[in-house]
């Protein structure tokens, strides 16, 4: 590493650097024009350049490699995960256009603000340093704190917007409490340093901050007992933002967990193990049982992501090789079908509004068989059984888990995903024996779209999932 | 025509293109030509499953059943970088089943005149159930099977919830639910095996030992699901529930294939897969067998409704193939092999029987029949004669099945098979009572009045499963020629296993 030139390589940044630099630009167009088509083309470029950084994530980085005195590392897992964060980002914003039209909610902050968080997770799973990773969380809490509200004139979306902002900012002071722990007791702040300086004794400091550490990213992913703000700024915020808190940022978050974990700590696995262990049971726990008397169908999907994480957190617990290309793999499948469910409950709109009840479904299977049929793939697929591509995620992740000796852990883990199979199956149930009169007017072209392909693909990729497994392999060994 | 690789890959998956082009109609066509659809697809899917049928009797043709290995075999790289792939193949335990399947199906369709609303629909669900009960006997790998296993949950579960009775989204959760928290045990338990020996090829896995106290393990988790989806004695209450509220072709599908399926699990499985562990268990399985067997024959004897009564029947009688697959002789394997085959064609002619006169009246309650025979002669005909094969009169397939799982047995225990031969008076006892009470004595209803007997589709069906019946009842060589040399095979396999262990 070069100390002269911290900025060896400059195409190592070229992701962050187009986010960056083209939010401010369209920052400028958003301020100096008006009008509605004004506001589509920001969005058109928005995505625009979300699939650009994904791609220059892709093409741009070459072999990867440490930046900024190695604050910033470019692995083929941070490359993976920026291709995923860039994409799903872009499809949430494909999904929030014409919601924010028809709700009358067309601004120009909200493709900004979505393009800095976006921004903030690409810093968060290349960050190699303590600072880097603070500095990324807090890039993307803070836009996300501000969408959550971006509905400022309804009280849910004040509210959903206050509260996490209140429980985010706790999280941010663990996580920095934490930091300034593991900074005291290793005497540096680069995860390469720390991972030397607690690999010889036993250093009680850094494991209390990594516990602090830990508690903080577990707000981020909404992992239990930390998920308390999730149900209420699911329900609270507009149903777009709730698609991508549900996708990108949970992505972004995880990654840099088992990062965290498996680099600067993986020295102390029998430690933090425990911690994690914990964590993946009351996720899935809390997750099953919490969702199955929801009526609404986005606190129903709160839930439902509190318990995936509880999945995801499994993985992590193995601390493999295949515990971590299986967190890929399975956060990739949940992700894209977490879109596609969301692009179906946004396509649930009456004459009088949008609904949100899964009451509302009744009978949708047979008036509306293309919704119908395609949101009961994806609860299939969401829910993990077979047949559908779900079942490949959960099944690597369970095969990390037993094939690192956590018997117990997966036994757990199926059994509470027969519980929440019982709400998945709730919607199915709603959907196709109920009768209902609600008429939902046509979905725009974009949720049509997007429910169907997502619905379609989770079937027909099942045989093509070895060339995500294929990837993610890849990118799962960079951190080993 | 089955030389070709990938012949048996097609065979599963033809219903799916029925299925799929069926589903293309239904979603390009417009609101009003709905009711086009729905008469037609009726067609497409008689069309598909004669089709598969045909193609499974070529197999079974074409079929060496002197060879005891898997024919037909059909490999494609999947995921194989990782150990899993797409693998298929039969041999003489599977080719059965396939065959049964196929030839049930067409029966289905055409017992499913009484469907009246989203025809489209239920033929599809149909058509892909039959690709996952075809691919549950067929595949060749762990996962896979697994896939097909739990992937037939889901037609089943919407054909009980959309065209099922009163009190079908009960029984449809409950039939989901119970069978998947059942196979998830097993679920961790392939994982488990896939991670010892890195490869979840069943052919490589057969020969593959693995430790007494993991087979120990391995045994209890795959019997949590097989014996939930045989179902045995206690964890059956599913399946009444189940069979009550489905509809009739549904409850012809779930005796005569999806219980098999646990049958099947325990053959391909548990007995040889897990050796020490099924001799150590052997006792137990008997027991649950033996005390199913007359518990659920009892009770088959107390209900009021005739389909739950044939529906305990069926658990009596799945009592039988899990007593006889356990004694690891020719007679128990052999016969509980029969007694499959046979139980799905005589349960599904039963469950068939009551759907004729559930079709004409709505309504199961054997104190509403009575004197049919003064109305419908050929009825009562046919009716006697499934009673009788559920029974076990010599003649018919049912006998056979049994007097062979019997024999079985009492090579083992004399005391077990004293005890389930209790089983063959109580079914007299249950079935005779519910013939008399249904189709003999004084017609008293007078909203019989009007029954009519059957027409000419219930016949064939009927008279199809009839000849099935005697047939397989006179000549079992028809079944035990294909078994004969992979049931040796594997029971010289588990002896072989066993003392090594023991020296």
């Amino acid at each position: 590493m070069n100390t002269a030139n911290p900025i060896e390589n400059i195409f190592l940044l070229a992701p962050e650097m187009l986010l960056a630099g083209g939010a401010m630009a369209l920052l400028m167009l958003g301020v100096f024009t008006k009008g509605q088509g004004a506001n589509r083309l920001i969005s058109m470029l928005s995505i625009g350049l979300l699939i650009a950084a994904a791609l220059a994530a892709l093409f741009l980085t070459g072999d990867g490699g440490l930046v900024f005195d190695g604050a910033f590392v470019v692995d083929p897992m941070a490359v993976f995960a920026k291709v995923v964060i860039g994409t799903s980002a872009a499809l949430a914003l494909l999904l929030a256009m014409p919601y924010l039209e028809s709700e009358r909610l067309a601004k120009f902050e909200y493709q900004i603000l979505l393009v800095l968080a976006v921004t903030g997770m690409a810093m968060m799973v290349s960050a190699n340093d303590l600072i880097s990773m603070y500095m990324g969380v807090e890039l993307q809490s803070l836009a996300l704190y501000v969408l959550a509200a971006f509905n400022r004139d309804s009280l849910r979306a004040s509210e959903a917007g206050l509260k996490y902002f209140v429980l985010g900012a706790l999280s941010s002071g663990l996580l920095l409490y934490g930091a300034s722990l593991i900074y005291g007791f290793t005497g540096s702040t680069g995860f390469a340093d720390i991972a030397i300086a607690v690999s010889g004794e036993y250093n009680v400091g850094a494991i209390v901050g990594m516990v602090f550490v830990i508690c903080g990213l577990a707000f981020k992913i909404s992992a239990a007992p930390f998920h308390m703000w999730t149900p209420d700024v699911y329900e609270g915020a507009p149903t777009p933002v709730t698609a991508f808190f549900a996708t990108a940022p949970k992505f972004a978050a995880i990654v840099l967990l088992a990062r965290v974990l498996m680099e600067p700590f993986g020295g102390m696995v029998d430690q933090w193990r425990d911690v994690v262990w914990i964590l993946a049971v009351l996720s899935m726990g809390i997750g099953a049982f919490g969702a199955l008397t929801q009526q609404n169908i986005k606190r129903l999907m709160a839930y439902s992501s509190i318990s995936n994480m509880g999945y995801a957190l499994v993985a992590i617990a193995a601390a493999s090789t295949i515990g971590l290309w299986s967190l890929l793999v399975f956060m990739s499948i949940y992700v894209f079908s977490v879109i596609g469910t969301f692009s179906a409950v946004l396509s649930m709109r009456t004459r009088e509004g949008m609904v949100e009840q899964i009451d509302d479904l009744a009978g949708i299977a047979q008036k509306n068989p293309g919704l119908g049929w395609s949101l009961t793939a994806l609860m299939f697929s969401i829910g993990g059984l077979p047949f559908f591509v779900g079942f490949i995620g959960k099944f690597f992740v369970l095969y990390a888990a037993v094939e690192s000796g956590l018997i117990i852990l997966s036994v757990l883990a199926v059994l509470f995903s027969v519980v929440s199979a019982a709400y998945y199956l709730r919607v199915v149930r709603v959907m196709w024996f109920d009768e209902g009169e609600v008429e939902f007017v046509p979905a725009s072209v974009s949720h049509y779209m997007i429910t169907r392909i997502a619905g379609i693909a989770s079937i027909l990729t099942l045989p093509f999932v070895g060339w995500l497994i294929y990837n993610a392999t890849t990118a799962g060994t960079a951190l080993i | 025509m089955f030389g070709q690789e990938g012949a048996l890959s097609i065979l599963t998956f033809a219903p799916t293109i029925g299925a799929l082009i069926l589903a293309i109609f239904r979603f390009t066509s417009r609101a009003d030509d709905q009711e086009l659809i729905d008469r037609n697809s009726r067609h497409v899917a008689l069309a598909t499953t004669v089709v598969t049928l045909i193609g499974a009797l070529f197999m079974l043709a074409d079929f060496d059943s002197s060879n005891p290995g898997f024919q037909f075999v059909h490999e494609v790289t999947w995921l194989e970088s990782i150990g899993l792939g797409y693998r298929m193949g039969v041999d003489g335990i599977s080719i059965l089943f396939v065959v049964l399947t196929a030839a049930l199906m067409p029966i289905c369709i055409l017992a499913s005149g009484a469907i009246k609303k989203r025809v489209a629909d239920y033929m599809i669900a149909f058509l892909l159930l039959e690709t996952m009960m075809i691919g549950v006997f067929t595949s060749l790998d762990l996962v896979m099977f697994y896939i097909f296993f739990e992937g037939g949950l889901i037609p089943m579960f919407l054909m009980i919830g959309v065209w099922g009775g009163a009190n079908r989204i009960y029984a449809a959760m409950k039939f989901f639910l119970y069978t998947l928290l059942g196979s998830v045990l097993m679920l961790i338990a392939m994982i488990f095996m896939f991670q010892e020996t890195g490869t979840t090829d069943i052919t490589v896995l057969l020969q593959t030992e693995f430790g007494r106290d993991a087979q120990t393990w391995l045994w209890l988790a795959f019997f949590a699901s097989f014996a939930v989806k045989m179902p045995m004695w206690p964890v059956h209450t599913w399946l009444p529930d189940a069979h009550v509220q489905a509809p009739t072709a549904g409850s012809v599908i779930l005796a005569g294939v999806l219980l098999k399926m646990g049958g099947y699990g325990f053959l391909r499985f548990l007995l040889p897969m897990f050796p020490d562990a099924s001799l150590y268990f052997a006792p137990l399985v008997y027991t649950l067998s033996v005390i199913g067997i007359i518990v659920t024959s009892l009770i088959a004897f107390r209900q009021t409704d005739i389909k739950k009564l044939i529906a305990y029947s069926s658990v009596a009688h799945m009592g039988f193939v899990t007593m006889g697959l356990f004694t690891m002789n020719e007679y128990g394997v052999q016969g509980a092999i029969y007694q499959m085959i046979s139980h799905g064609v005589i349960s599904s002619a039963l469950f068939l029987c009551v759907g004729v006169i559930y079709d004409r009246m709505h309504t199961r309650e054997i104190a509403f029949y009575g004197g049919l025979v003064h109305r419908m002669p050929v009825y009562a005909a046919l009716f006697a004669l499934f009673a009788m094969a559920n029974v076990g009169l010599p003649g018919t397939s049912g006998f056979i099945g049994e007097i062979m799982t019997l024999v079985g047995a009492f090579q083992v225990n004399p005391w077990i098979a004293f005890f389930g031969t209790t089983g063959v008076i109580l079914s007299a006892v249950y079935m005779l009572t519910v013939y008399r009470d249904v189709v003999f004595g004084e017609m008293t209803n007078p909203k019989l009045e009007t029954i009519v007997d059957l027409n000419w589709t219930e016949i064939f069906i009927l008279v199809s499963l009839a000849i099935g019946t005697l047939v397989l009842g006179l000549f079992s060589t028809l079944i035990t020629d294909v078994t004969a040399s992979s049931v040796d095979a594997l029971i010289n396999q588990y002896n072989a296993a066993l003392s090594a262990t023991a020296q």
